[in-house]
């Protein structure tokens, strides 16, 4: 209990985890509204992943051909298999519309029509009135948009004196007596603890692809916020939906966006035939990922991978030299950077990679985080982003709706905040020594002699989930998966670290998160094993129907003793009846 | 595989560590600073994020060049890497060095649109793609700060406001939704600003998006001049 008393802390009315684009947009609304406020973020704001999305972003803008919020709303719902809440996805396709044009205000430097609007193209499962072809809806800023998204969400904060702790690892949050009182920051250049107290606290943590050995997601992608939350109590919604993308380089898991095929990039199999016309006849490639995926895997497992091998082709070829170069300069460089391929006149290799996920801290249209089945809120907690489950996404993430959830409800987020921590007036008081648990486990695992290395129990975690939690699970992979993962908590237990220092120890903050690694693994595996049903992206080959009779529900998972316990909370349908999923 | 290392705990000065790794010729040298890390000496500390050249999280020193560690290849670089802080910063701990004092550069040229017209309510502003394009190779910068530390002018003068602030200077000036351009030119027309640039184009070279940085620079003196700087 040494460093108790001399433990820095700082008061802020409200303090956002993480400076992506949910973060971002809510620490804005909040620096708009005077309300004193702080983002912390254990990368720089600029490193956020948000600058990794590529292909656009989707509002019903119709500035290439008529299109309507409703339209979107329903794609949104079709795509996510029934599972979304339509009441959020109203919300999603409404306010994107308003939210696209404020980022334009912003300064966002979005590719524009002959007319000088925002320019759409076509992207998988948006379609025009209720699935009829595909609609020109993802505003977009070449094939970089994420990246524009968060440099001018940046922008705008310095505009409006943000406050930032750069490379501040949040490793708790305290909650006591029913209420969210701040978190606890590890300051990564020195190694020393920082107490945060603030009336709200914002989870904007990204989301948790890294427990997949091939994934899209950056390094950093470890699902902090999302375990965090989950130890203090928090249940973790719809877990079991895990999106893989069709089109990831091999082995690396790199993205190669979907802008490709909504520019009219072909997918092929090893006679050469596109192969989506025997799945999905009417959108082809720009079916929704999970579907595409599927096709993908199938086609490799029936022998007709390029050579017999594990990956198909996309090509580009057809293009032109002009399209690739204007419309997809970053992602047919990563094909020349990380395969050495000219996607202008070679065949590029693909294969699905682990993306995104749809599921995680449930919360309110308000963005305030709800740990029941009938929506009572943990007062002062929030969540926004891929970290968070509204739902909007359901079983199954359209592309461009993920930039689109960030900042519909990081917005919300900073707007619920704003009224809430008015409301509540004085900062909470925080209970003494709320540092020292989290303090006793990083230094326990910092001063630790002998132990295992926790890169090993990642290294493993990766691969068995690849292999037995990925684009198809059966109860036995999934039973096989749930012994694994008791066997690596076991040992997780007894981990060490190489670094023994304070200042920078990335070895201490890389073991500190295979452990969140390992309950959001925990939480989807659980889940997919409950969830005896294939619907969008959670693909039962024992079960292989949607079964809408005793499914139509989303699941809870709450931190348990000897595994997570499974409760229920119905889904809201508003407008769209659930129908058969063709495309 | 040399590496710089420096850890402030232990050390007084630098010094040089060797290290043997199996690499395939696709491996980028971010691959093999986690072999090390991962397999050898878990101590080896570096920054790194998205690892696929957009986060800008892991420039640094390669074979005497600013690159990404994650998007330059082994068979770029052959069977002998070296590999140190990126030159010109305060080094934290071995390839990691501060970025406070570039980032206070980078929001000393007020790198935020400012437009003195409301815009319209609820509708776009229009801009033409030939405007837009006007300054759509300075949006790419990632801030990765390669070539600010890569530029002689910055070795030889710290406050030099250096290349990446210019970048993203330009990418305002140069839009035509922007009505701020004057205030930054004057900032670039200090003494620190776009006149220190001796276009020695090492910026050039180590930019990992491929900016044309000393055009951009170029560009921004011939308005400072214009603008009577």
């Amino acid at each position: 209990m040494t460093g108790q008393s001399t433990t820095p802390v700082h008061d802020y009315q409200a303090v956002i985890v993480g400076a992506g684009g949910a973060g971002l947009w809510a620490a804005l609304e909040l620096a708009r509204n005077g309300i004193k406020s702080a983002v912390l973020t254990k990368l720089y704001p600029t490193r956020s992943h948000t600058g990794a999305a590529q292909g656009g972003i989707c509002a019903a803008l119709g500035n290439q051909e008529e299109d309507h919020w409703e339209w979107h709303m329903f794609d949104t719902v079709k795509g996510g298999d029934y599972l979304v809440d339509q009441d959020a996805a109203e919300i999603l396709a409404r306010e994107a519309i308003e939210t696209v044009i404020e980022l334009e205000h912003m300064g966002l430097p979005f590719n524009r029509t002959a007319d000088g609007k925002i320019d759409q193209r076509r992207f998988g499962g948006h379609t025009r009135n209720f699935g009829e072809a595909p609609v020109r809806r993802a505003c977009f800023a070449a094939d970089r948009t994420g990246h524009m998204i968060l440099q001018t969400l940046y922008q705008q904060c310095i505009k409006h004196g943000v406050e930032f702790y750069d490379e501040y690892h949040v490793v708790d949050v305290v909650v006591e007596d029913g209420l969210t009182r701040g978190v606890v920051a590890y300051r990564i250049a020195d190694g020393e603890l920082h107490l945060f107290r603030a009336a709200a606290v914002m989870f904007a943590t990204g989301g948790f692809g890294r427990m997949f050995r091939v994934t899209s997601n950056a390094y950093s992608l470890t699902g902090d916020g999302t375990a965090l939350a989950y130890r203090r109590g928090v249940p973790l919604e719809d877990m079991e939906f895990f999106q893989f993308h069709p089109t990831g380089i091999p082995e690396l898991g790199i993205l190669l966006s979907e802008a490709a095929r909504g520019e009219g990039a072909y997918l092929v199999n090893d006679s050469g035939e596109r192969f989506m016309e025997r799945y999905a006849p009417t959108l082809m490639e720009l079916a929704p990922r999970d579907m595409v995926s599927r096709a993908m895997e199938r086609e490799i497992r029936a022998g007709r991978g390029i050579g017999g091998k594990d990956f198909v082709h996309m090509d580009l070829r057809h293009l032109g030299k002009k399209v690739i170069n204007e419309k997809l300069p970053d992602i047919t460089e990563f094909s020349r950077v990380y395969q050495g391929i000219e996607p202008i006149t070679q065949l590029v290799p693909v294969r699905p990679t682990a993306h995104y996920a749809m599921g995680g801290i449930p919360t309110d249209l308000e963005s305030r985080v709800v740990i029941d089945e009938h929506n009572n809120v943990l007062p002062g907690m929030y969540a926004a982003g891929e970290c968070a489950c509204v739902s909007v996404h359901g079983a199954n993430r359209l592309g461009t709706n993920s930039l689109i959830d960030i900042l519909v409800f990081g917005r919300r987020a900073g707007r619920s905040m704003t009224s809430d921590v008015r409301a509540a007036g004085e900062i909470p008081q925080m209970p003494a020594g709320a540092a020292e648990p989290v303090r006793g486990e990083l230094e326990t695992m910092r001063t630790r002699q002998r132990g295992e290395s926790a890169q090993h129990i990642r290294i493993e975690l990766g691969a068995h989930m690849m292999d037995d939690c990925g684009v198809f699970r059966t109860r036995q992979t999934l039973e096989s998966m749930t012994h694994k993962l008791r066997e690596l908590r076991t040992r997780y237990a007894n981990v060490a670290v190489d670094d023994k220092g304070r200042v920078f120890n990335t070895d201490l903050l890389e073991a500190r998160e295979v452990g969140y690694l390992l309950d959001c693994a925990e939480a989807t595996v659980a889940g997919a094993l409950a969830r005896e049903e294939s619907r969008g992206a959670h693909s039962r080959e024992d079960f292989p129907e949607r079964n809408d009779t005793e499914w139509l529900k989303h699941t809870l998972a709450y931190r348990a003793e000897g595994g997570p316990d499974i409760r229920f909370k119905p889904v809201t349908i508003t407008k769209f009846q659930p129908k058969p999923r063709t495309y | 595989m040399r590496v710089l290392r420096f850890d402030p705990e232990r050390d007084d000065a630098p010094h040089w560590e060797r290290y043997s790794v199996e690499a395939e010729p696709m491996d980028r040298v971010l691959d093999l600073l986690h072999k090390v890390k991962w397999e050898n000496d878990g101590s080896l500390t570096f920054r790194r994020s998205c690892a696929h050249g957009v986060c800008g999280s892991d420039a640094m020193m390669i074979n005497g060049r600013n690159r990404l560690a994650c998007k330059i290849r082994v068979d770029q670089l052959g069977r002998h890497i070296t590999v140190a802080p990126l030159p010109g910063f305060p080094v934290i701990k071995d390839l990691v060095v501060s970025m406070d004092d570039f980032f206070a550069k980078y929001r000393s040229v007020m790198p935020y649109l400012i437009a003195s017209d409301e815009p319209p309510a609820d509708a776009e502003r229009l801009q033409t793609q030939a405007d837009r394009d006007r300054y759509d190779d300075t949006t790419k910068c990632i801030l990765c700060a390669a070539c600010t530390s890569s530029c002689p002018s910055f070795w030889a003068q710290k406050s030099y406001v250096g290349p990446a602030a210019i970048v993203n200077a330009h990418r305002f000036i140069f839009d035509s939704r922007d009505d701020a351009g004057n205030e930054r030119l004057e900032i670039l027309a200090d003494q620190d600003g776009v006149w220190r640039c001796r276009t020695i184009f090492n910026c050039v070279d180590a930019c990992p998006r491929g900016i044309n940085i000393t055009k951009a620079i170029l560009e921004v003196s011939s308005a400072a001049v214009e603008n009577g700087g």
